[in-house]
């Protein structure tokens, strides 16, 4: 309750948010959350006040004191010191970034911190059992489904977000689902691969 | 069994590889039983549960955030940088420009050029104007853009085929050579055309290739006292150390480069960027640790590439496929220093095949882009992509199967080296003939014609092959083995684990010579500071350079070991020999020591064993080969192609961990597929000089979509025994090599279309089917 009472503390247009950004906010676009609350009344947020959120990552909640314009990206690495989500591009293109919010996966670079607010959010730290890995990632493990890692925490994150919603994916909906994450390795192929063995591994589990 | 399971050695009873005399060379690996076997990586629970901590990831107490102003012009003269307003923006703690002092310092973009790390001449879009730290990137990146520069717009070339026409902007006061046409020639280039039945010739090119590598380039600096610790996303943190130290004026010994995770490189990360300087002279202004990686934008602009190659190809061959002529030019461009523009492409022409009459021309020329690094492979792909099409067009000509007109023509030794020195091993022929088997490459030939009948959708198949000019390693490398009380091993290397498995692979020759599981073997690494000095990992030539060192440590552990247990049982070494975890007579299975009860090893708590990396073989050359094989289904409508299958075989020497080998070919296919067909950079030469698709939405890497449905591994196991201790050869750049070039050929198969231009895309295709298909 206390959360929703938060969340309406905050409101704010996208054209005046942005208009007060500058040349960053051109990389940085309103989801649907946020366009909700362009609706409800008219109040400008400054992009650099700060301003106190609540997130809940991972099962835990967290209060903090965040710039309006930080990404969730940046405020998980830099403030949360959960480091799993990577920085690729910072544009939405690459994936490196992704994280499970209320199950699907998004891009944390292109999410403000702030409109994250009322969300579940998992990432990959949060798919682990204690030390445990989970069914994705030990699938990713056995598969050899990386080469230099750093785009793994991504698509762990997106192939664990297409099996919540498609545990039996297809061979065509494994590609479509893994296509919003870039590997410059080149390790799609075991990247595949790893998918339908998560697959056989939750259904064992 | 419970035991075992756990324990420090995989089975008490197994017999451990036999131990040469100190002084003397191992034996050949027989039968193995680690190497050459499927073992998951041993970091990578590390890397799927996101506690591996790359530089990028690092935080570090009362860090702040770098940013680089960068030229927007391909070509200015700065006359001015006004920092006072971005000063006073809040959270930021340090600005530096040319008007600093201790940033009045030269750069060295290649051997021979020095220039000003703030210089006012930028000569390309992305050189340095000024860097900034702040508390937060958004502070920082808000004081850079409240910097106030005035330009000097000069006039700019960015097309590499108009640079030494008369009139053309200068990049360098001397003009846009940057040095004399480089030239080659064996035997007689005429008699050879003159003897042949085919004359072929063509003209090729390849656009220019981007690395954007994941982890964007930068690092985490701070200055403990006078020491300055780097952790930087590098392929090799000794070439790092010397370039900061050089740069800035500190002995080797002040510069500690960490670089234990890193999110790719492909060349791009083999020395330190001026990135790297900046973010030192950042943290040492603030006296806090400063970290600066930098956009992906920027990494499209100034951190190398893989430059465009314009080639002319000429090819001479007789009716029974011997090859007599090869005439080739190439003109190329590093950008606007010298950074071997056109370095390698004519290798494979020079010495993949055999051919007595060969000529090569090199012109490397300046132009307003950001300099080049190696690329995977640097110049082969290029060279393979006009070559490789060329051997099929004369396969085609005189009426020999593609594979066998190759097979007709392969060496035994280098042609262009002098001296003509043999190859150790060569296993193209097993590439070829096994690759084909493999492919089915003869029966799909047919099949394909029957299905290219009638429709617009039209399969072909396609093949090309190569060598790879490095790849065998050397020296030097040092490896220290610590063997702990209880047998465990600590294993201490200076390289990086790019991503390739490096790691692994230095495990498993551990866990094969002292029959220890890899899983009790740690390893420290990649640390200037506390590891032993290694080469950067590039040149696929990691594993043959490292491996044979671990092995020599490893083995000089157990002669060690062999003398203490000697000591114990008062007998002579040469009657001892490792069995399981024990040490036992080889007459008397009664007279034995558990290794762990070795009093000498008790008594010191560890045994430490050297390896060094021996010399290559004298007048011999060391160089993996490949093949590669595939099918395609072209839309001649759309201009579309799609890749069905792809097959690569590869002779790398023994092969060491199948499972990271399979990767490392499925990923330079797939990179080889982008090299292709998606990948261009694309500089407005008309209006503005200025790279037009410097993002990953626009500057396209190959995705899931794009991948082939069926991809194999066809490992070529030759154990190169000549080659070094362990028979390894490398592996990570023949893998991309022939790629490009066997797609083009699969979709000349399937149209008739030769396409001698990258990247294989719609827009291209689309256009070049409707005229020449038109009249079909």
């Amino acid at each position: 309750m206390e959360e929703d009472n938060k969340n309406k503390h905050i409101h704010l247009t996208r054209r005046s948010f942005f208009s007060t950004m500058g040349m960053g906010a051109a990389t940085v676009v309103a989801s649907n959350n946020l366009a909700a609350w362009a609706s409800e009344e008219n109040k400008v947020m400054d992009p650099t006040e700060p301003t106190k959120i609540t997130l809940k990552i991972n099962g835990q909640t967290h209060r903090i004191l965040v710039e309006p314009r930080w990404s969730l990206l940046f405020v998980l690495r830099e403030h949360l010191g959960l480091s799993a989500a990577k920085t690729g591009c910072e544009r939405g293109e690459c994936g490196a970034c992704t994280v499970l919010i209320d199950n699907v996966p998004r891009y944390a670079c292109m999410t403000l911190a702030v409109e994250a607010q009322g969300t579940e959010i998992v990432t990959l730290e949060g798919l682990m059992k204690g030390e445990e890995l989970g069914h994705v990632q030990q699938a990713f493990l056995e598969q050899d489904a990386f080469q230099c890692g750093y785009c793994t925490p991504g698509q762990i994150m997106a192939a664990d977000g297409l099996l919540r919603s498609n545990p039996k994916p297809t061979d065509g909906e494994i590609r479509k689902g893994m296509s919003g994450n870039l590997c410059r390795c080149g390790a799609y192929h075991n990247i595949f691969q790893a998918v339908n063995r998560a697959v056989e591994l939750k259904g064992g589990g | 069994m419970k035991q075992d399971e756990k324990g420090v050695y995989y089975a008490k009873d197994i017999f451990v590889t036999e131990t040469p005399e100190p002084g003397k060379d191992p034996k050949p690996w027989g039968k193995t039983a680690v190497i050459g076997k499927s073992q998951s990586r041993i970091d990578a629970y590390e890397r799927v549960s996101g506690t591996a901590v790359y530089p990028s990831d690092l935080s570090l107490p009362n860090m702040l955030y770098g940013a680089i102003l960068r030229c927007p012009h391909p070509h200015a003269i700065i006359k001015k940088v006004d920092t006072s307003r971005a000063n006073k923006m809040p959270g930021v703690l340090a600005i530096i420009s040319a008007a600093t002092s201790e940033a009045d310092i030269y750069w060295s973009y290649s051997k021979d050029v020095k220039t000003k790390l703030f210089d006012p001449h930028c000569r390309f879009e992305g050189e340095t104007i000024a860097a900034v730290a702040a508390q937060t990137p958004y502070q920082a990146s808000d004081a850079l853009r409240s910097i106030q520069v005035d330009y000097q717009i000069l006039p700019y070339i960015v097309d590499e085929q108009n640079a030494l026409e008369s009139g053309a902007t200068k990049v360098h006061e001397g003009g846009n050579l940057v040095k004399p046409e480089e030239t080659y020639f064996r035997g007689d280039i005429e008699k050879g055309f003159a003897q042949a039945d085919v004359v072929l010739e063509e003209s090729y090119r390849t656009e220019c290739q981007v690395h954007t590598p994941m982890e964007p380039h930068g690092c985490v600096a701070y200055w403990d006292g006078d020491l300055l610790v780097i952790h930087e996303s590098t392929q090799g943190v000794y070439s790092v150390q010397s370039n900061v130290a050089q740069t800035l004026g500190l002995p080797l010994s002040k510069v500690r480069v960490i670089g234990h995770y890193m999110g790719g490189g492909f060349g791009s990360k083999l020395v330190a960027g001026k990135y790297t300087v900046i973010t030192a002279l950042l943290a040492k202004r603030t006296g806090r640790p400063v970290k600066l990686f930098l956009t992906r934008e920027e990494t499209y602009l100034c951190t190398g590439n893989r430059p465009p190659a314009n080639m002319t190809l000429k090819a001479g061959v007789k009716k029974d496929g011997t090859l007599t002529a090869l005439d080739f030019s190439v003109t190329g461009t590093g950008g606007a220093y010298p950074a071997g523009g056109t370095a390698l492409v004519d290798w494979l022409i020079k010495d993949l095949y055999t051919c007595p009459n060969v000529s090569t021309k090199a012109t490397d020329v300046y132009i307003n882009t950001g300099p080049a690094r190696p690329f995977r492979a640097p110049g082969h792909p290029q060279g393979a992509w006009a070559l490789e099409q060329m051997m099929d067009a004369l396969a085609e000509a005189v009426g020999i199967d593609p594979v066998q007109l190759r097979l007709k023509n392969i060496p035994s030794y280098s042609q262009a080296r002098e001296g003509n020195p043999p190859y150790t091993t060569t296993g193209l022929k097993d590439c070829l003939e096994q690759g084909a088997q493999a492919f089915r490459w003869n029966e799909r030939k047919k099949e394909i014609e029957g299905f290219n009948s009638s429709k617009h959708l039209r399969r072909g198949v396609g093949m090309a092959s190569c060598l790879w000019i490095a790849g065998g390693g050397g020296p030097p490398s040092t490896i220290i083995l610590k063997l702990f009380s209880d047998g465990s091993v600590n294993l201490n290397m200076g390289a990086s684990d790019i991503g390739t498995g490096t790691k692994t692979v230095m495990a498993m020759v551990v866990a094969e010579e002292l029959n220890v599981r890899t899983e009790m073997i740690q390893i420290e690494h990649a640390d200037t500071g506390t590891t032993q000095y290694a080469t950067p990992s590039g040149g696929s030539k990691t594993v043959p350079t490292e491996t044979p060192a671990v092995r020599s440590a490893a083995i000089n552990i157990k002669q060690q070991l062999l003398q203490m247990a000697a000591d114990d049982l008062k007998t002579q070494v040469s009657t001892l020999h490792f069995n399981g975890d024990e040490i036992v007579a080889k007459n008397d299975n009664s007279i034995k020591i558990k290794i762990s009860e070795i009093s000498g090893l008790k008594k010191r708590g560890v045994v430490v064993g050297i390896g060094y990396r021996g010399p290559n073989p004298e007048g011999k050359v060391v160089n993996p080969f490949a093949a590669q094989f595939c099918e395609v289904e072209v839309n001649t409508k759309t201009g579309e192609v799609r890749i069905i299958d792809f097959l690569g075989a590869n002779d790398s020497g023994r092969v060491m961990d199948r499972l990271t080998y399979d990767n490392q070919v499925y990923g330079g296919i797939t990179m080889g597929i982008g090299f292709a067909m998606t990948e261009v950079r694309i500089l407005d030469s008309n209006d503005t000089g200025k790279m037009l698709n410097r993002n990953w939405h626009d500057y396209k890497l190959p995705t899931a979509l794009d991948m082939p449905p069926h991809m194999e591994s066809l490992p070529i196991d030759l154990p190169d025994t000549e080659a070094n201790i362990t028979g390894a050869k490398g592996l990570g750049e023949p893998v991309t090599i022939p790629t490009a070039a066997a797609i083009a050929n699969a979709v000349y198969h399937a149209t008739g279309v030769r396409i001698r231009k990258t990247p294989l895309n719609p827009t291209q295709l689309s256009m070049i089917f409707s005229e020449h298909l038109k009249e079909k």
